[in-house]
């Protein structure tokens, strides 16, 4: 009875979007761009990692330049991954306790895997 | 189950396959395995500052059958996600949305990817011999 007396902005409020869509889709793009390059050189250096023993590799990317573009490949490369995981789970998650269960997993690796990287990073271009 | 009577848009499993289509699952599936190759970058990254013990366990892994056969996997699945999200980028743009243009751009990139895929294989090959 109450809900007739509501007017249709009413019941519309609090149900639309969160208006952060395109945000996500912006951040989305914006990593993906900065991946173009990045991804390209950690090719490389895969390449070259893929021949070195340990000395050679340690000191490949103990170099400040190397520790910075790892750097920053390892933020946008788990950002982009955690925003595209977001999206495929979304699509195709449909339990609403599943989905929320592997969005926490996805973040939480995400963050994780990225400081676990940064650390690790630091001490071979610092120690 | 369907809430409504209302008519459903054609399902996936009465689709006509086609390429495009086709590239856009196969580039959600080349971005999952990517984001679960991030273990292996992970456990490089951190043997690496660990020592020479740690990173011997890397490159064991690396040379085995199952590892090279996931570092095969995961070159394919980097050249193919890198080129279609060029692709896509082209897309965002507003450029190459012509059925056409998105066939011609559609095979450049399967066609890219394979051959990005190769000469890296072919690199590592030319440089064991030699090493």
């Amino acid at each position: 009875m109450s809900a007739d007396l509501q007017t249709p902005l009413k019941r519309a409020r609090g149900l639309g979007s969160a208006k952060d869509g395109t945000h996500h889709f912006i951040v989305q793009r914006i990593t993906a761009l900065a991946l173009v390059p990045l991804s390209i050189w950690i090719l490389f250096v895969a390449l070259a990692l893929m021949h070195a023993d340990y000395a050679h590799a340690r000191a490949m990317l103990h170099h400040p330049f190397a520790a910075v573009w790892l750097a920053a490949f390892v933020i946008a490369a788990f950002w982009h991954a955690q925003l595209g995981l977001q999206v495929v789970i979304e699509d195709y998650v449909h339990t609403r306790w599943l989905g929320i269960a592997a969005q926490l997993a996805v973040k939480f690796f995400c963050v994780a895997g990225a400081l676990t990287c940064a650390v690790a990073i630091a001490r071979i271009a610092l120690v | 189950m369907p809430q409504s009577a209302r008519p459903l848009s054609p399902h996936l499993d009465i689709y006509k396959w086609q390429l495009t289509m086709m590239m856009s699952i196969v580039h959600r599936a080349t971005g999952i395995a990517l984001a679960a190759g991030t273990v292996l970058l992970i456990w490089t990254l951190l043997a690496l500052a660990n020592g020479p013990d740690a990173y011997a366990g890397v490159q064991a892994f690396c040379a085995s059958k199952f590892g090279l056969f996931l570092l095969f996997g995961w070159s394919w699945s980097l050249c193919y996600h890198l080129c279609n999200g060029i692709r896509h980028l082209a897309w965002d743009s507003g450029w190459g949305f012509e059925i056409p243009r998105a066939y011609l751009t559609g095979w450049s990139v399967v066609v890219l990817s394979a051959v990005l895929t190769l000469a890296i294989w072919a690199c590592v090959i030319a440089r064991a011999g030699v090493s």
